[in-house]
């Protein structure tokens, strides 16, 4: 099925092994149309890693390597300086395609490292917010009051107590051109981002918020609704950095944006936040914190970093 | 033949630039450093056209030559101790991808305690990874090595990478009179790469590294195991034709012929020193020396770790009465390594020797002629354990 102005071409084939409504798989088909034939695939271990490579069959009609589940930066680096050395450097895209638990965590150093040396490919990470391979246990990118398989929500506990990590800016201080966040729910404008973090030179970063049903415990047919309340709620707004000017695209008013009640209320990893009790206290911290990263992307914008 | 008198760390750094890698990834570590500062300085010179990664980590040298390698070019990468412990996830993956990727391995201690003194604990340690082993006496050694483990790797029916191991410090450093090929000489010998394994071609587009299931796991690993048993065959191929067609220049500082070992006054010995590396050297000068006084004493020097050269370890020895291995690494909670495989070795043998472990140099402690004697004499008496530490 064609996305409206996206190529038809397909170079990542149905017939994998994800479960239904998987936002990852959906990425996936927006980044390697972006990407497009002359490219090559780097995926850690992960969700798509095992649901798209079981020996001998393969989802992959560009060619794809699997290492390990934290050197996807490394490998990138190499295939990046053996293309140059054979000349063919400015004919091939090498596209990292890593989950959260690959990128904000156990990743992070050897990433950090090839953004430092300024390796010219693409990171893009498939950002569904927690260690879903191996069954929904919190990461780096988990939000607050999540409650996943590491960090259940109890008695004691409301679920994950930490904040998300912001990765997106930490990566536009290493320095690269372009890094963006992105959502499937607006594929488009993912599309759009994954075509401009690949055509500008040196390590690029897009951040797409991809919908895990499973994990985050909503019906299939709901992934893309969810992306798009994140948006509209600014849980999860769409800006970019190039050449270190902001850019906030959407939602750019810290005072109309959707209750994040709304976004919250339709997962069950937040369904503690509202039975048996209501944590509004919970509820009202989240809403603050929102509004407060619209107001200071928005100053971003206006003042730079 | 250009002759020098050269550190052996910077002979590698001249067999490296020989061989040309299209990536060079490292990380620095004592007792490495000096091999990769030294190819460093040809690069930016221009003498060597690699692209060299300095990378924030041995983990991402070992995954960077990961990736370059299946992009389709040769690479180099070295690292010592802790930096092998922390390659050791990769190494795995590296030798199950059957990806040709060649390292030197500056052998140092393990922490802890921090030690930046020569051991084997490290390589010995990482010796079922998959890789090719060799174990250098000498800097020429170390040189003709290092030429060599990139002809084995990148054999069609090998496709398996391989370290050299030096002593840390006590070769790494030591300088030595080397013979050098010209590059032209080089060139024939190890053409340009040609890889014969899988490659990132957006032309042939394949999937590298996939997941293996239960039902396909054992099958692939089977593969694997398969081509380093049997590269032993091609390593002997190329050891042969590297000393045919490089004859000894400087006597003494490489075997005449070089094989998976190399057998030092066995032919009449009742005694036999086994070991590895450069310990070697001076276990040679002690032999010779015991020759003196007609005491027949020899050495077996294993070259080819990995693969482990079972037939050429039990026929150089089968006349030997007594085995003395001397090792500079442990294994703690059972019986060293070496020992435990030569005794395995002959389990089925009709005359079985008598074989004796030592642990010696642990963290740069000096074996020297006094402890050689020493554990020599308790042999020779009867005397000990069957496994000692001399310290």
């Amino acid at each position: 099925m064609a996305i409206l102005g996206l190529p038809e071409e397909e170079f990542f084939s149905y017939g994998h092994r994800a479960c239904a409504g998987c936002g990852a798989a959906i990425a996936i088909r927006l980044i390697t149309k972006a990407a497009g034939k002359n490219s090559i695939i780097v995926e850690p271990t992960g969700c798509m890693e095992v649901t798209s490579t079981p020996y001998p069959e393969t989802s992959w009609k560009v060619p794809w390597i699997h290492g390990a589940f934290e050197n996807s930066a490394a490998i990138a680096s190499g295939i990046s300086e053996a293309l140059k050395y054979l000349g063919k450097a400015d004919k091939i895209n090498i596209v990292v395609i890593a989950g959260d638990g690959a990128s904000y965590d156990i990743g992070f150093g050897h990433l950090s490292g090839a953004f430092e040396r300024g390796h010219n490919f693409t990171y893009i990470c498939y950002d569904n917010e927690a260690y879903m391979n191996t069954g929904i246990q919190r990461s780096g990118s988990t939000p607050y009051a999540a409650s996943t398989t590491t960090s259940p929500a109890g008695k004691m506990s409301i679920g994950k107590a930490e904040w998300k990590k912001d990765i997106t800016h930490i990566l536009a201080a290493h320095g690269s051109r372009y890094v963006a966040t992105a959502s499937i729910a607006y594929p488009n404008d993912a599309f759009r981002k994954i075509k401009k973090a690949i055509e500008t030179k040196g390590p690029t970063f897009v951040n797409l918020f991809a919908t895990c049903p499973t994990g985050w415990r909503v019906p299939s047919e709901k992934s893309i609704e969810v992306a798009r309340l994140a948006v509209e709620t600014g849980v999860f707004p769409l800006y970019e950095i190039e050449n270190g000017k902001h850019k906030l695209n959407r939602p750019r008013d810290p005072d109309k944006l959707k209750p994040i009640e709304e976004y919250l209320k339709i997962q069950g990893r937040f369904k503690h936040l509202f039975k048996p009790k209501k944590r509004t206290d919970v509820i009202e911290e989240m809403q603050k914190r929102v509004k407060e990263n619209i107001e200071m992307l928005l100053r971003y914008e206006k003042y730079g970093l | 033949m250009k002759k020098d008198v050269i550190e052996a760390s910077h002979a590698i750094a001249e067999a490296v630039k020989l061989v040309k890698p299209g990536v060079v990834a490292a990380y620095p570590i004592t007792p490495q450093t000096h091999i990769v500062e030294r190819i460093s300085e040809f690069v930016a010179n221009g003498e060597l056209k690699s692209e060299y990664i300095r990378v924030e980590s041995e983990f991402s040298a070992i995954s960077a030559c990961l990736g370059a390698s299946a992009t389709g070019v040769r690479t180099y990468t070295s690292t010592s101790a802790q930096g092998l412990a922390l390659m050791f996830e990769i190494l795995y993956i590296v030798a199950g991808m059957r990806l040709p990727v060649c390292m030197t391995v500056a052998n140092r201690a393990m922490s802890a305690p921090i030690n930046i003194w020569n051991d084997h604990q490290d390589s010995i340690g990482v010796r079922d990874c998959g890789w090719i082993q060799f174990y250098a006496e000498t800097a020429q050694e170390a040189f003709d090595l290092t030429i060599m483990q990139y002809k084995i790797s990148e054999d069609k029916r090998v496709l398996t990478p391989s370290m050299v191991c030096i002593d840390g410090f006590t070769l790494s450093h030591l300088y030595e009179p080397v013979a050098m090929p010209s590059e032209e000489e080089i060139d024939a010998f190890l053409p340009e790469y040609t890889p014969y394994h899988a490659v990132l071609d957006p032309e042939e587009p394949l999937t590298l590294g996939p997941i293996g299931f239960p039902s396909h796991y054992m099958e692939l690993k089977k593969t694997q195991v398969d081509a380093i048993d049997n590269s032993i065959n091609v390593i002997k191929e190329v050891f042969h034709e590297f000393s045919k067609k490089f004859k000894v220049e400087i006597p003494g500082n490489r075997p005449e012929n070089y094989d998976v070992i190399e057998s030092y006054k066995l032919d009449d010995a009742e005694i036999a020193f086994v070991a590895l590396g450069s310990i070697c050297g001076t276990i040679k000068e002690f032999v010779d020396d015991l020759r003196k006084s007609d005491e027949k004493v020899g050495l077996l020097k294993v070259i080819c770790y990995r693969p482990f050269p079972m037939e050429d370890i039990l026929n150089s020895l089968k006349n030997i009465e007594k085995i003395i291995v001397l090792e500079k690494t442990v294994s703690p909670g059972a019986e060293p390594p070496l020992y435990t495989e030569l005794r395995s070795l002959f389990y089925e043998a009709l005359e079985k020797p008598e074989i004796r472990g030592f642990i010696v140099g642990l963290g740069g402690k000096d074996v020297n002629f006094e402890k050689i004697k020493k554990i020599y004499d308790m042999v020779k008496k009867g005397k000990g354990k069957k496994v000692e530490w001399v310290f």
